[in-house]
């Protein structure tokens, strides 16, 4: 039970198989039984969730079922959840409890879904291992020697180790894409703006987006229709019209354009992970797609620019964090300096406070130009190379990560290699697109992922590129096999 | 040597919004500490800025009513610092790209003379919450009820010469906004707040000296009185050989000084960029024009119509256009009183004396303005001499009624019956024989001045009834 899909499950639900109070204690069980191990959650919201399943339960009753009607899911612990801790993984914040509601999380509630609880990952959702969580590092289903990538760590592994049905996460520069690689789960990135960031606890505002977790490309778009649409409370919250997700997904991809953006097959790649991308390529010229290779010449500038403009937004949206109001204050401050900077200083753990101080550095008079003006002209370079991109073809494929999931420990003490990470997944954070990250093969029994990206807007195209795939393959419907 | 006083002001403007420029919450003055902050104000984790239209509209008005340039692309960007009252670290502001460019305001002294100032630039911000220090021992306390108000900073060239000119802008821009409605103007609480820029140079000099920033300055007497002891302050050290030292200062009105706040040195950076979590802010022409179709007349057009339309002086026009409340007083005071200089004369007379006795607006003023023309109109006709008008127009401030009912109701009636004012005189006349014939003894000059006791008595028996002009004619004929 605890690794069907989410449309198997509602199916369940429906022919009264189980219900979801017995589904919702089978994921409790197991949580119970392997996140000693996996660390994949901060919270288990353990008498909330039977409450809430036996409330999902009468209403199906009563035939007023939603969308996701009982269907147990995990949020990443930087969703506000009202009367439910909200940490953020961070020391800084590991005793607020928000007195509000999220914008996804709210409509995951309306949706009646069932919260097992908050997920780990990194502080901040800094990170692309999940080592930087206050609450220790989350471990991969796979093997556990290993990260779950991160920084939606937490999630990717709770789903992949059947944990829950689903999850959410956030990507900002790859945060849903390489952890659901690295753990074998399908996850999406929606083009920035399909949904709501209000209760979302800000890194990058420019960049962050919220989006689905799950065990497939038909599971995302059905959490992907609860979860987008305009947020008049988020400004940049896109005032586009919603598709119909599901219903889109039986369409054939003959005539399908796919491009490769050549920049992404180089010789930093893994050849294992090159291998079972050739093998998804041929898959996709099966289902009828022309393949097309494409440029995308700015790449290698991604990284650099993306470390400019992360931190420097983050460094603004973290100064919030000061011990007035809300979350830590350090013991018996002397005055107001020594609050602020003992208080932060014991809050934020190392990650954090690096890229404080980078974002800090670069937005500062006389560096300003230098640093944080040049990374917006990359930005608009790296956002035209896209355009000009998805002027020949429809989409493009290119691996989700330069390698497979690597033991804990391995990259923390090289920052810069730890950044290189999100190397494939930071040029279309920065572009605002949507993007796909779901299995396509295994090496040394540790997931490859393959990543598809769209058109502003294309998350349809996208899912169904994505569904078409898992149809002819069973990479998805692997899964660990835990001790 | 010689010194040529230069002085910028940036004049911070609480818009009259009904809600904050980034939330919902109230922005009323006056309620008990963070009862009007909301989970935005609070800057809760996760918390987003959405824009009130409301303040852009106000912004361009502003804009509009002093020949601006509006942009129709602006820019929010985060000013970021940490003070305890700032709850996001930042304040959202912009820089780059405010709502208004350059524009200008006239301004016009005692002397009589006037001058353009250019204004540079007009902003969009948010206002910080206030730390409050007293009844905390040792602690402070925030209240954020300010925070995130909107605010219209008002950036001046370095046009001002003197600090009655400083105060004559401020005026003027004081004006402006509350004739526009942007704005209650209230200074008492905050409404409008501004930072001096003081510098003085050799006469002659064309580059500027070092300035000082004189902060938060929020009345018109000690705007005068902090420029104009930082005037003295910066003359003393130029006059010894000294160095200005650019820095912030403070005013402090009980012991009339200025003091160092901080340094240049020490001074933030506050690492402006462009906010990720509002847009820019689009407008087009037609959006300009429809605001622009809204504008009442301002105080700079009214100023002129009312010396054009009304033969006022300039002295009167300026005084009587400074705000709108006494302009529309005036004018309908004139109107009903049929003589527009009698008007002005009664506004800027027993009216605003009495106003100021005790302490009150014009729009508070217990006669109104049609009360005050019709007794205007009563001198006019003849019905009440001057004298018993202000008799009436006491009665009128106690709450008595119309002029004419207190005329009616008190016999105040003017006598204008010759027959019955020779009566009068002729009894004056024989209750005083001796003045009567000191008169008769005395030369045409003498008599001049003592025909007036003659008139005062013949008053008082009349009970100022009598038409004094018809009392002096018969008295000289008796007397002659």
């Amino acid at each position: 039970m605890s690794f069907k899909s989410i449309s198997e499950l509602l199916n369940g639900l429906t022919q009264k198989e189980f219900s979801s109070v017995e589904l919702t204690r089978d994921y409790l069980k197991r949580i119970q039984q392997y996140n000693a191990e996996l660390n994949c959650f901060i919270t288990i919201a353990e008498d909330q969730a039977v409450e809430a399943a036996e409330t999902a339960d009468k209403r199906r009753e009563t035939g007023a079922a939603g969308l996701l009607e009982g269907i147990p899911v995990a949020h990443k612990d930087l969703f506000c959840t009202e009367g439910t801790l909200t940490s953020c993984a961070s020391n800084m914040l590991s005793n607020f409890i928000p007195p509000y509601e999220s914008t996804v999380t709210r409509r995951f509630l309306e949706a009646g879904a069932v919260c097992l609880g908050k997920t780990n990952m990194d502080e901040f959702a800094m990170g692309s291992s999940n080592e930087n969580s206050h609450f220790g590092p989350v471990r991969n289903p796979w093997d556990s020697t290993r990260v779950p990538g991160g920084s939606s760590g937490g999630s990717a592994a709770a789903v992949a180790a059947g944990l829950c049905a689903a999850a959410t996460g956030t990507d900002t520069g790859g945060s849903i894409r390489q952890p659901a690689a690295f753990c074998g789960i399908t996850g999406l990135k929606p083009t920035y703006g399909r949904i709501s960031r209000l209760g979302m606890i800000a890194f990058a505002s420019s960049l962050d987006q919220a989006g689905p977790m799950a065990r497939s490309a038909e599971d995302c778009a059905l959490l992907l229709q609860v979860m987008a649409g305009h947020d008049p409370m988020d400004s940049t919250s896109a005032q586009q019209a919603v598709d119909q997700y599901s219903h889109n997904l039986g369409s054939e991809l003959k005539g399908l354009t796919i491009g490769l953006p050549k920049e992404y097959y180089n010789e930093g790649l893994d050849p294992t992970i090159g291998q079972a991308l050739q093998e998804a390529i041929k898959t996709y010229e099966s289902l009828g797609a022309t393949i097309k290779e494409v440029s995308l010449p700015h790449t290698s500038l991604s990284v650099p620019a993306y470390y400019v403009i992360a931190p420097a937004e983050a460094s603004a949206n973290l100064a919030r964090f000061d011990g007035v109001r809300y979350g830590k204050r350090c013991d018996s401050p002397a005055d107001l300096d020594d609050l602020y900077m003992r208080t932060r200083a014991e809050g934020f753990g190392a990650e954090v406070q690096r890229r404080i101080l980078i974002g800090t550095y670069v937005l500062s008079a006389g560096y300003f130009d230098a640093y944080y003006r040049q990374a917006q002209k990359i930005r608009r370079l790296i956002k035209n190379d896209f355009v000009e991109a998805f002027g020949q073809v429809d989409l493009l494929l290119c691996p989700t990560t330069p390698d497979c999931a690597f033991p804990l420990g391995s990259k923390s003490a090289d920052p810069v290699q730890m950044y290189l990470e999100d190397i494939f997944t930071i040029p279309t954070s920065l572009a605002g697109l949507p993007a796909l990250a779901l299995p396509c093969g295994q090496a040394n029994g540790l997931p490859i992922g393959l990543q598809l990206i769209g058109n502003y807007f294309q998350e349809a195209r996208l899912l169904n590129a994505g569904h078409q795939y898992q149809q002819r393959t069973d990479w998805h419907l692997q899964h660990p096999t835990l001790g | 040597m010689a010194w040529e006083v230069v002085i910028g002001l940036e004049v911070h403007v609480q818009l009259a919004t009904r809600s904050k420029i980034f939330s919902g919450a109230s922005t009323a003055f006056g309620a008990s500490p963070n009862t009007q902050a909301c989970a935005v104000d609070l800057a809760m984790p996760g918390m987003l800025p959405v824009f009130n239209e409301e303040a852009l509209r106000m912004a361009v008005k502003f804009g509009l009513a002093i020949g601006a340039e509006i942009s129709e692309r602006s820019v929010f960007d985060r000013k970021n610092y940490f003070y305890p009252d700032l709850p996001k670290g930042y304040q959202i502001s912009q820089l780059d790209h405010p709502t208004v460019k350059a524009g200008s305001i006239d301004i016009h002294l005692a002397d009589g003379t006037g001058k353009t100032i250019g204004v540079t630039r007009a902003h969009l911000e948010e206002d910080a919450g206030k730390s409050l220090h007293e009844d905390f021992h040792g602690m402070t306390g925030i209240d954020l009820n300010r925070a995130g108000t909107p605010l219209l900073e008002i950036v001046s060239e370095p046009d001002l010469r003197s600090a009655k000119e400083a105060v004559a802008y401020l005026k003027k821009l004081h004006s402006i906004v509350t004739y526009l409605g942007i704005s209650d103007g209230d200074m008492s609480q905050g409404s409008m707040r501004c930072d001096c820029n003081v510098s003085l140079r050799p006469k002659g000099q064309a580059e500027f000296g070092t300035r000082t920033e004189i902060k938060n300055v929020n009345s018109f007497k000690f705007v005068e009185k902090a420029i104009n002891t930082e005037i003295e302050r910066q003359t003393d050290i130029l006059e010894d050989d000294g160095k200005i030292t650019q820095e912030t200062r403070l005013y402090d009105a009980d012991k009339d000084e200025t003091r160092s706040m901080r340094s240049k040195e020490f001074a933030n950076d506050y690492r402006y960029f462009p906010d990720p979590d509002l847009l820019p802010v689009v407008i087009d022409q037609a959006y300009i024009e429809a605001v622009k179709s809204t504008l009442p007349e301002l105080p700079e057009a009214k100023l002129k119509r009312f010396k054009e339309q009304y033969g006022l002086s300039d002295y009167d026009a300026e005084i009587l256009s400074s705000s709108r409340q006494q302009a529309d007083y005036f004018e309908a005071a004139a109107s009903a009183a049929g003589d527009a200089k009698l008007a002005a004369n009664w506004v800027m007379g027993d009216l605003a004396k009495n106003l100021n006795q005790q302490n009150l607006e014009i729009s508070e003023s217990p006669v109104p303005a049609e009360h005050l023309g019709l007794l205007i109109s009563r001198i006019k006709d003849k019905t009440i001499s001057g004298k018993i008008a202000k008799d009436v127009f006491t009665a009128m401030w106690n709450g008595e009624g119309s002029p004419d009912n207190i005329i009616e109701s008190k016999g105040l009636k003017q006598v204008t019956d010759s027959g019955a004012i020779e009566a009068i005189v002729d009894q004056v006349l024989a209750d005083n024989p001796k003045q009567v014939e000191q008169y008769r003894a005395a030369d045409e000059a003498k008599r001049g001045k003592m025909v007036g006791f003659f008139v005062g008595q013949t008053m008082k028996a009349s009970k100022g009834k009598a038409n004094p002009q018809q009392v002096n004619q018969i008295l000289k004929q008796k007397l002659s």
